[in-house]
């Protein structure tokens, strides 16, 4: 199950496609340069799909005047880029205080506690059951009386929002540093380590964490691209992050909203383009999926 | 002699010693994950349950917040809510695998397959505020298609047709679930063998039955899966609805979100509920996905 191929795979099943088309002519295999005919069909159907909304926003955003005034506007409205690294910031301390978070847990699944696996698999997994509307309103609820009033300050919320999103990427995380982990000899490398009279904290920073390079740089670029644009969570513990920020000007401003969603795409498209650059050539698994 | 002998116990010593704090170290390893996971996952949930079933006012124990989960205005959100949640994950599922078939298999140019890979990684994370927004530009009256389809005779609104409703909501949702299913479903029609497909060719097999007679069945487990998977992805999705319909199609989330923040029909014992139910939807899906995904790792690895 990794997400980069074998090689060839073009080749390996000539016509796949359009033989369930038509499968009278099975036999020969011709025009093997230029694809199927069905593929291309599909193909441009999901391209036109994509696009369209793309192409809209973008004539949006230009029939402001003067031209690109839209994007300047933009820029030049101060909440836009305090916004922007409001939520920059949230998804950098949410990286590092995940990967502090995860890391050493499944590094010690795997070479200390392999029984309890099952166990923290299942927790890993239950953001997936438990939608972020839902959460955030158990936080609320759990966060905002007397014994542990967070949401009573901005710092207290921010924090709040923070371990939320840690958990909103728990997932990711936790698969992509274990299949990362799966990658390397950790039992090797730790008694080596311990040979030469290493601690367990100099394992984890020096031996492990280098290792994980590849595995933790996509979980960390695709935490920042859910982070940045992510809404529910924001909004409802008051925050002045990126998406509370792009629903306000969708309310009450014309072109600028199709400006900054064209930005907010781009942020996303850096981010995988990032991922998929760092994950060429490697064999980690990388996770997909976000929250909406 | 008996300096010998010393170093021989100790030598034989050390094995017992891991073994014994490895059973109490396991424990120590784990404890701020634990702890964090009980602050931050288990703790709010822990109130969700409670509050579902204590009385609003005096707090004493009642099924009645579920009672009022029949009540018309929250099962019509339920109903619109999975409706939704099933009408993308299926469409989305077909078109998304076809997608993934026809730059896999389909002699396409190598270079499209990875283009369509790290599109969809951008598109299945594209969603809420922006993508809500992008498909007003699109499909609104004034929209940019919606013109353009006019000036070729195509009026789209002059039946009911509009984009801030169920059938908007879903139009918009299938941008970050196709995206979604190729991702999900590329790796196992990789995992698909050219020799199952000459030995189906050998035995006189045409592409039709190869498809319909071994792919497909090897591929059915992966493919309910996924789009379990993708139900999910849209059965707790939030902001994009919350953008588009701005609460004319009531949906589970925002029904939620109202609780939060309070306004109309407050009542936050129904709001628990409401979560508790979602919960359950989710974890029913998540079962079955579990479930097919052993299933499917018999002949797909």
């Amino acid at each position: 199950m990794t997400g980069s191929s074998g090689p060839a795979i073009g080749s390996r099943a000539p016509g796949a496609l359009e033989s369930v088309a038509s499968s009278t002519v099975a036999a020969d295999r011709p025009r093997r340069n230029w694809g199927s005919p069905w593929a291309w069909i599909i193909f441009l159907i999901g391209v036109l799909y994509f696009t369209v909304p793309l192409i809209a926003t973008f004539a949006v955003s230009m029939r402001a005047k003067p031209l690109f005034a839209a994007y300047t506007n933009s820029f030049a409205d101060p909440r836009f880029l305090s916004s922007l690294l409001y939520s920059f910031v949230i998804g950098l301390i949410t990286v590092v205080l995940s990967i502090a978070l995860i890391v050493p847990t499944a590094y010690w699944v795997r070479l200390r506690a392999p029984r309890l696996r099952p166990f923290v698999e299942f927790v890993t997994l239950l953001p997936f059951v438990i939608p972020p509307v839902v959460l955030v309103f158990g936080l609320i609820r759990a966060y905002s009386r007397p014994p542990l009033p967070f949401t009573n300050t901005d710092l207290g919320s921010s924090a709040l929002l923070v371990f939320a999103y840690i958990v909103l990427s728990l997932p990711y995380m936790y698969r992509s540093v274990d299949s990362g982990l799966r990658a390397i000899d950790i039992r090797t490398l730790t008694e080596a380590a311990q040979s030469m009279g290493a601690g367990w904290f100099t394992i984890l920073v020096r031996i492990i964490l280098p290792n994980l390079r590849v595995a933790l740089l996509s979980g960390a670029f695709l935490s920042l691209a859910i982070v940045i644009g992510e809404f529910t969570m924001a909004v409802y513990l008051a925050r002045p992050a990126f998406g509370p920020y792009l629903q306000l000007l969708g309310a009450n401003r014309a072109y600028e909203p199709a400006a900054v969603s064209l930005i907010s795409f781009g942020v996303t498209w850096l981010a995988m383009i990032a991922i998929a650059m760092i994950g060429r050539g490697s064999r980690t698994r990388i996770q997909v999926g976000g929250a909406h | 002699m008996s300096d010998s002998a010393t170093v021989i116990i100790e030598r034989d010593a050390p094995p017992a010693r891991p073994a014994r704090r490895a059973l109490s170290l396991s424990w120590a390893g784990l404890i701020p994950f634990f702890l964090f996971s009980a602050l931050f996952l288990g703790l709010p949930l822990a109130f969700l349950a409670l509050g579902s079933i204590a009385d609003n006012k005096t707090g004493a124990p009642t099924l009645a917040n579920y009672g009022a989960l029949t009540t018309p205005s929250v099962a019509t959100a339920f109903r619109n809510s999975i409706e939704v949640s099933l009408v993308t994950a299926i469409v989305g599922g077909i078109f998304g695998f076809l997608l993934a078939v026809a730059v896999i298999l389909g002699r396409l140019p190598r270079i499209l397959r990875s283009a369509l890979m790290t599109f969809s990684g951008v598109a299945s994370n594209f969603a809420g505020i922006p993508l809500a927004l992008a498909f007003t530009y699109t499909l609104s009256t004034t929209g940019f298609l919606t013109v353009l389809l006019n000036g070729v005779g195509v009026h789209l609104y002059s039946g009911s047709f509009t984009i801030f409703s169920k059938l908007g909501i879903e139009i918009v949702y299938l941008y970050f679930q196709f995206p979604l299913m190729v991702l999900i479903i590329a790796p196992a029609i990789d995992g698909l063998k050219p020799e199952w497909r000459e030995a189906a060719e050998n035995m006189g097999a045409t592409g039709f039955q190869y498809w319909r007679r071994i792919a497909l069945p090897i591929l059915t487990p992966t493919l309910l899966g996924s789009m379990i998977l993708l139900f999910g992805n849209s059965f707790g999705a939030q902001a994009t609805a919350y953008q588009l319909t701005a609460g004319q199609v009531s949906l589970v989330p925002l029904a939620i979100g109202n609780q939060i923040s309070g306004d109309v029909l407050h009542n936050v014992g129904l709001g628990y509920a409401m979560a508790m139910g979602m919960v359950a939807v989710m974890g029913i899906s998540i079962v079955g996905y579990t479930l097919l995904q052993r299933r499917s790792e018999r002949w797909l690895r």
